[in-house]
């Protein structure tokens, strides 16, 4: 195909538009590495020399290690959790004749929509009534209700993505459904299940209002960078933090997505009848 | 009804919520048989299939292979195989593990299971094949995989859905050869779902025609060929003439019409009672008509008409008559032998000749 047919015709406009788009929405976030390398306690312009020194203080404080091993800790609970969870829902949406079909997958998807505070309100209300303490685990239960969403979304083109008679000839040479899972419909849906979990354990490890809320003693990373705003003289460091944080989000989640860039129907290799 | 049958459909229906897709079909198929359904789509030859693998539950009625009920047995718990439509083959595994899949609970050694692979790799004509991945396979490759995957298992039944379907003219009729003979090598009942007439009559042992869920006429090849039961039959299964007619006289195995534009034949009965004054159809095939520029000496089974249209096909011509009474031209199919008398140039009056066991009646039932 060559590439001035009309539908690819470069349009000069539309790229300019697409390139002033893209600047406009990361260069706020590109200001925070940039001063995070500036030798000055002060955010502004003009640039000072070049430090590493912010990164350095930030890897001697203890408390910073916390807070990132709670991040961590929850992160990887909750996006083990929720792919799971999104592994058996996109599988019935998917698979089975539901009855409201589109209701249970609105039910789903709510969260993303819904302002967080409110359910964070709602879950700290529900939690002190039940007597249950604030900590990590009330984090943890917090994040799952953000990230199933996330999960269900990445997994259920995976899952219309293949053929159903793909599990069907499995049953046919004599594996039941547990079997046909974890041999079949698990490997087939496998890319999409990593991408999952890249994408909700960062979505996890970014949360700060439901953290904010169902947190106790101990912090989670944006619970730390929240509190340490309060002291000028701690900002550059946070925003060295900020930087990584948002280098590993990047990383993550594209990589995520690279590894399941065959989910678009039509797309799989092997599947061009 | 026969003892001995191997696969026993009996009376078993099939409703998709209002839709009926399978009426009251029962069907005996023997041990070693191939057997076909044929149907254009949406007749339920599918479902029929889908039933006997156990993906979807009969509504009514039962079906039994080898003798036991199917209705609580599982697909994966069936002595049955099948070939997918689309083959199914498993696009993360290479053509081994493809093949060996359904061995996994006969617990083999890993020898055991490398000669059977080899084995089936061998009998399907792709040795060498096992490290391929399987989208490195053309549609006839992988055809015969999703064979060999299914046949590895030794099943009492292999179900094929339109397994040729997806494949090329020259291609659909090597495989359809093979196919075959790979039948008569392993001696397993197959169960052939398709809508390609001439495909089914190519392979199968028996057919049963299906439409609307029923079964129109369960017959050898030839039987459906030579004398299908009903018009939908005889028109589904190559071409034919058809011309309105009533009995006018019973006469032990023959049975005399008043037929519209032939005039007054005789057909052979068989087996089925005729009323005088019964409105029937009767059907001639092309090729069984001969056209002759002369009135042929004996006459009887002749009628004249004038030459309208021809065409010519190579190894045969296709010429097309207009007799007297009838709108349709009658088509006459004939081989290009030296020496014919009736030339694709031919204009004017021929004369159409039959013999009279060619002649098929059709009643309305």
């Amino acid at each position: 195909m060559s590439s001035d047919t009309y539908i690819k015709r470069p349009n000069r406009p539309l790229q300019l538009y697409a390139v002033i788009f893209l600047i406009a929405l990361y260069a706020p976030v590109l200001f925070l590495p940039l001063f995070s390398f500036n030798d000055s306690l002060y955010v502004r312009f003009p640039l000072k020399e070049f430090t590493f020194k912010w990164y350095v203080e930030l890897f001697q404080r203890e408390p910073v290690w916390n807070a990132l091993m709670n991040s961590v800790r929850i992160g990887v609970v909750v996006a083990v959790l929720s792919t799971a969870m999104g592994i058996f829902a996109a599988k019935a949406i998917t698979r089975y004749r539901i009855p409201g079909r589109g209701t249970l997958v609105g039910f789903i998807m709510l969260p993303l929509v819904v302002p967080l505070i409110i359910f964070g309100v709602a879950l700290l209300v529900l939690l002190s009534q039940l007597g249950v303490p604030l900590s990590l685990y009330t984090v943890a239960i917090g994040h799952m209700i953000i990230c199933l969403p996330f999960s269900v979304a990445t997994l259920i083109p995976r899952f219309e993505g293949f053929d159903r008679a793909i599990e069907e000839a499995s049953a046919d040479l004599g594996e039941n459904a547990w079997w046909t899972f974890w041999r079949v419909t698990f490997p087939m849906v496998f890319p999409g299940v990593v991408a999952s979990l890249m994408l909700t354990f960062t979505v996890s490890f970014d949360e700060f209002i439901m953290a904010f809320f169902l947190s106790g003693t101990q912090p989670t990373l944006p619970m730390y960078i929240w509190g340490q705003l309060r002291f000028p003289q701690e900002f550059p460091s946070i925003l060295a933090l900020a930087s990584m944080i948002i280098a590993m989000s990047f990383v993550l989640v594209f990589l995520g997505q690279w590894i399941n860039r065959g989910a678009q129907p039509g797309a799989v290799k092997g599947h061009d009848t | 009804m026969t003892e001995d049958a191997f696969i026993s459909i009996r009376k078993v229906d099939k409703h998709f919520g209002k839709v009926q897709a399978i009426d009251s079909v029962s069907i005996e198929i023997g041990h070693g048989e191939f057997f076909s359904l044929l149907g254009s789509s949406g007749c339920g030859k599918t479902t029929l299939l889908r039933m006997l693998a156990g993906f979807e539950a009969p509504t009514g009625g039962e079906i039994f292979i080898d003798g036991q009920p199917m209705s609580d047995v599982p697909p994966h718990m069936r002595p049955v195989n099948m070939v997918f439509q689309n083959y199914a083959i498993f696009p993360h595994l290479n053509v081994r593990d493809n093949i060996a899949y359904g061995l996994r609970k006969q617990r083999l050694s890993r020898n055991r299971r490398h000669d059977l692979v080899e084995e089936m790799l061998e009998l399907i004509k792709l040795p060498g094949f096992g490290d391929r991945r399987a989208n490195e396979l053309s549609g006839g490759q992988r055809q015969r995989i999703a064979l060999a995957r299914a046949l590895i298992l030794r099943p009492k039944v292999l179900l094929l859905d339109e397994p040729l379907g997806a494949l090329d003219k020259q291609l659909r009729e090597q495989m359809q050869l093979e196919l075959r003979a790979l039948q008569r090598t392993v001696g397993i009942t197959f169960v052939f779902v398709t809508h390609d007439q001439e495909e089914a009559l190519t392979l199968s042992d028996r057919i049963a025609v299906m439409s609307q869920g029923r079964v129109l006429q369960l017959d050898t090849p030839s039987g459906l060929y030579e004398t299908p039961h009903n018009r939908e039959v005889a028109s589904f299964i190559g071409t034919m003439n058809f011309f309105d007619a009533k009995v006018s006289g019973v006469n032990g195995a023959r049975v005399e019409v008043e037929a519209a534009g032939l005039g007054r034949i005789n057909a052979p009965a068989r087996d089925r009672r005729y009323v005088e004054g019964e409105s029937v159809q009767i059907a001639i095939r092309p090729e069984k008509l001969e056209l002759t520029a002369d009135a042929p000496l004996d006459s009887g089974i002749s009628v004249q008409g004038s030459l309208e249209n021809a065409a010519y096909l190579g190894e045969r011509s296709h010429f097309f008559v207009k007799l007297d009474g009838l709108d349709q031209p009658v088509a006459v199919s004939a081989q290009n032998r030296e020496g014919a008398t009736i030339g694709t140039d031919a204009t004017g009056p021929v004369w159409l000749n039959w013999s009279e066991a060619s002649v098929v009646v059709l009643t309305s039932d």
